[in-house]
């Protein structure tokens, strides 16, 4: 069959045409979600968040946990939430872009130490805590989330690192010190002492105990308790013995560039290591080798300081962007003032919890926990500011050449002059 | 007759497939414009917006008649082109004049919309009030009035953005659990209307007193709060309402942010501006940039040179050993060397990582070696090329296999004829032979090397580090630009831009080397 071509053309502007009217009445569906005609919707095409439905991202390993208290909520509150999988390490950036992007997530999960970054990116929107709440969560946690005296999130887990010892390869199973340490894991014979994570480019959040033990640390604190970029620890007096001490367990072969973040849990847990410095995300592994391990806190050096190991708080932040803000400052509230979100997403995956009602309630069901949320009380809260970003690869990169046999003094220090040309 | 009159006749009329075909694509052209315009109107996408109607206009143009017959064809072509290829060089060359990076990606609007927002303090013992939302007129427009319920004595509060909070006569609206469910003459908001005017009512704000007001938080409370920071376009100045404290706009390096008095950052947020060449002076004058890109550069060329001479020189050896008559299970032997080629590159690089374990690793472990290979500089860059020939060589063994086909057994004879050993004949004729053909995918190999962001991340992650710079010992250029923009110490898209820049300019002056080095090897031949 022929056509001629002005009928061709005919056929093509009906066709055309036909094919939009399909087309305008798809967007209509898809954004009547029940809350009516507001023009700027078309926001939420790009598969975030569109009105009516309050969209959470979380990491692969808390969005299950998180999931069914979440929709439960949504039921409760008249408003469909959708909990999407975002890996964890792409998650920030992930979602500073998209929040600019106007098709971000309305609520986001993430470490407190992301404030600094995500505020000074305009990213999250200020929280609002009731006043009554502040009794109901641990220190650490409301530390945590202020961020130039305002509060950011609602945490809802502490993550720190603690001790653990195999006590098939040591008889001492809580030492109190680092030197005790050592002496006993050599006695016992075991393949490697410590399994502490360093690699070649170094691993300065399992360092920190270590670190703050001999005397090092980040920044300082101004009068008013805020943290001080200006004052760099780095490169400084403590941060030079932390260095030669470093050097030490380097050259006695304590520490080792070769394990690494990859391997470190592994080796403890199939019984080729005495110890191990984790947090409590290593605790499902440990428990699934069966070995027979303790859990304490991380000690320090004899007549050192106390090792002080970095805490890191989980929280729920409200995206700047969201398109559905209020839902989402109603998310934060109903979070912040029942325990029942908490509750459920320890459940699903176990991390000590800020909650003090929801600690008391588990403090007789897993000990070990309860040693992880404990030690998360004496540590210090990841510094939140933006300069931190500064901090880590340098600060990582040096260690982890002292630890290799480079000159302790020299090495912190040219890691203390860049990391203060990065703050500028 | 008939010959003049066909062809004549075909270029009038098409057929039902081809009508058909053109039919769908001119509709979903204009479908997918009027969808995707509006949408793009709404984030001010204006140069998108220009490229969707330009495109829609050019796709029209061209297939909805049968004029412009060679356009057709070299349409979707340039068209990719241009929107994949082109248009990312220039956004990437427009962002590295630009401190586009980390505290600087928005507008100075947004910048200061955050500032101001981020300093609404909650006033403390202020109750926190259960809040509906009433209107006299429509849900989405309003005006709206807010009805707030004390929860500590009962007392219900109502206020506009002008009036401010006044008790409200019992009789006029209904209690229900600590809320008002309803208001004499008044339309009740429930929450999913609330949440949808929820930036409106955020500006309302019920004045209480002169500093503070009450606003909504979440879709059914709403808390007394003060907005600290104060924002004064005329004067382009923030002010801190309880200390009096003004700041101003300031250069601070190459970039302007708010500073107090004393010239020092108040606020964390910055916006996205033009920094000039300072990107390029940046990689060009600081010495220790400068040096890091040198040697990145140097180690890139011998990584893509050596990758692409060690896989060859095996994969080549491989081939002419293989393709001897006499060998028996050639064909065995083939697949099995294919096998590193079969395996997914992540999958292999990511094992291999764990071979080069210094005290756990495969290799040190089966050889009783005690090398240091990702810690020492030499070694690590030798475990990289190492990998890759493993990678590698496979590739180059099927290419080299292929052409060897290819060349008449006639010519090694009549050189073993002449007196030439085999060796001599594989080097003087069969591999200047090979050569013209293989050459063009040795450059192409050269070429992708030269990029090859994979076989560094995943097998050394750029370490080691030894001069305890953020550029690692087996970093090439793509892997430092990488570190630069997404590395550890916040994102810093501008410099990234910049050096990709400069890595572009680089690529092209190495490409056009290669093209003319190709040319004279055919020209010999």
């Amino acid at each position: 069959m022929q056509i001629r071509r002005k009928s061709f053309l005919a056929l093509g502007g009906l066709a055309a045409g036909t094919t939009l009217l399909a087309a305008c009445g798809g967007s209509n569906s898809d954004t009547g979600g029940g809350t009516g005609s507001d023009p700027s919707d078309g926001g939420g095409a790009g598969g975030g968040a569109s009105a009516g439905r309050l969209v959470i991202w979380a990491d692969e390993e808390k969005a299950p946990a998180l999931e069914p208290s979440a929709k439960t909520w949504g039921e409760e509150n008249g408003i469909e939430v959708v909990v999407e999988v975002v890996p964890g390490d792409e998650l920030q950036a992930n979602f500073i872009t998209a929040n600019q992007a106007g098709n971000g997530p309305d609520v986001t999960m993430g470490a407190h130490d992301w404030i600094g970054n995500l505020v000074q990116n305009g990213a999250i929107s200020p929280v609002q805590l009731p006043s009554d709440v502040a009794d109901t969560i641990a220190p650490v946690g409301i530390d945590a989330i202020t961020y130039d005296s305002q509060t950011y999130g609602v945490p809802y887990a502490v993550e720190t690192l603690a001790l653990f010892a195999n006590n098939e390869l040591t008889d001492v199973a809580e030492p109190g010190t680092l030197e005790e340490l050592i002496s006993a894991g050599e006695a016992g014979g075991a393949e490697n002492i410590l399994s502490l994570p360093i690699g070649e480019s170094g691993d300065p959040y399992h360092m920190q105990p270590i670190y703050t033990s001999a005397g090092g640390y980040l920044f300082g604190k101004d009068s008013e308790g805020n943290l001080d970029p200006s004052d760099l620890g780095v490169g400084k007096e403590g941060s030079l013995a932390a260095a030669d001490k470093i050097s030490e367990l380097g050259e006695q072969g304590v520490l080792k560039n070769s394990i690494t973040g990859d391997n470190s849990i592994s080796l403890f847990a199939e019984g080729k290591a005495a110890y191990l410095i984790s947090g409590p995300w290593a605790l499902a592994d440990v428990r699934d080798s069966g070995i027979d391990f303790t859990v304490s806190p991380v000690p320090g050096f004899e007549g050192m300081e106390p090792a002080a190991p970095f805490a890191g708080v989980n929280s729920f932040y409200v995206a700047s962007n969201a398109a559905n803000a209020g839902f989402a400052q109603q998310f934060m509230t109903d979070v912040a003032t029942s325990p029942d979100v908490a509750q459920a997403m320890y459940e699903a995956n176990p991390l000590p919890p800020v909650n003090l009602q929801l600690r008391e309630e588990i403090a007789t069901s897993d000990e070990h926990l309860m040693i992880f949320a404990e030690a998360a009380e004496t540590a210090d809260p990841m510094p939140a500011i933006p300069a931190m970003s500064a901090i880590w690869e340098p600060l990582g990169i040096a260690q982890a050449n002292i630890v290799g046999g480079a000159d302790p003094h020299p090495t912190m220090e040219s890691a203390g002059e860049e990391i203060a040309a990065a703050i500028g | 007759m008939t010959s003049t009159h066909a062809p004549a006749h075909r270029a009038r009329s098409t057929s039902v497939p081809a009508v058909v075909t053109r039919i769908a694509v001119l509709g979903i052209t204009l479908a997918v414009t009027v969808f995707i315009a509006p949408v793009l109107i709404a984030q001010q996408s204006w140069m998108w917006l220009a490229v969707l109607v330009l495109s829609a206009v050019g796709i029209f143009v061209l297939y909805s008649t049968k004029h412009f017959v060679p356009g057709k064809y070299l349409f979707p072509g340039t068209f990719f082109l241009s929107v994949f290829l082109i248009l990312p060089i220039v956004l990437t060359i427009g962002y590295s004049f630009t401190n586009y990076g980390d505290g600087t990606r928005g507008t100075k609007e947004q910048a200061v919309g955050s500032i101001v927002a981020s300093s609404v303090q909650q006033t403390a013992d202020s109750p926190r009030y259960t809040m509906t939302v009433a209107t006299s007129g429509s849900p989405i427009e309003g005006p709206f009035e807010l009805y707030l319920v004390d929860p500590t004595d009962g007392t219900v509060h109502h206020g506009d953005a002008e009036t401010p909070l006044e008790e409200v006569a019992p009789g006029d609206v209904t209690v229900a659990d600590g809320r008002v469910t309803e208001v004499q003459g008044l339309t009740v908001l429930d929450a999913g209307q609330v949440n949808t005017i929820y930036d409106e009512l955020m500006e309302l704000a019920v004045p209480v007193d002169e500093s503070s007001a009450v606003r909504p938080l979440g879709v059914n409370q709403a808390f007394v709060g003060t907005t600290v920071l104060q924002y004064d376009e005329a004067t382009d100045t923030i002010t801190d309402t309880s200390t009096g404290e003004e700041y101003t706009v300031g250069e601070i390096g190459d970039s302007r942010y708010f500073v107090d008095s004393s010239g020092e950052r108040a606020f964390s947020q910055g916006w996205l501006q033009s920094v000039g060449l300072s990107n390029y002076e940046r990689l060009l004058t600081n010495s220790a940039v400068a040096g890091q890109f040198f040697s990145a550069f140097v180690w890139t060329l011998v990584f893509a040179a050596g990758s692409v001479l060690l896989t060859f020189a095996l994969g080549f050896t491989l081939a002419v050993v293989l393709n001897d008559q006499r060998l028996k299970g050639r064909r065995f032997y083939r697949s099995v060397l294919i096998m590193p080629y079969a395996i997914p590159g992540f999958i292999s690089l990511l094992v291999w990582s764990n071979f080069y374990n210094r005290d756990f690793g495969l290799i040190n472990e089966m050889l009783g070696l005690d090398l240091d290979w990702f810690g020492d500089p030499n070694l690590a860059k030798v475990a990289v090329l190492l990998t890759n020939l493993w990678m590698g060589f496979p590739y180059m063994f099927i290419v080299s296999t292929g052409a060897l086909q290819a060349i008449p057994d006639e010519l090694t004879e009549a050189a073993r004829m002449d007196g030439a050993s085999p060796l001599q004949a594989t080097r003087k004729i069969v591999l200047p032979l090979l050569l013209v053909a293989v050459a063009p995918l040795l450059v192409a190999s050269f070429a992708f090397n030269f990029n090859n962001f994979n076989a560094i991340e995943l097998l050394t992650e750029g370490g080691p580090f030894p001069d305890g710079s953020g550029r690692g010992a087996t970093d090439i250029l793509i892997s430092m630009v990488y570190r630069i923009a997404f590395g550890g110490s916040g994102a810093d898209f501008g410099f990234a831009s910049a050096v990709s820049v400069c890595l572009f300019v680089l690529t092209g002056v190495l490409a056009a080397i290669q093209f003319r080095f190709t040319n004279v090897l055919e020209d010999v031949n």
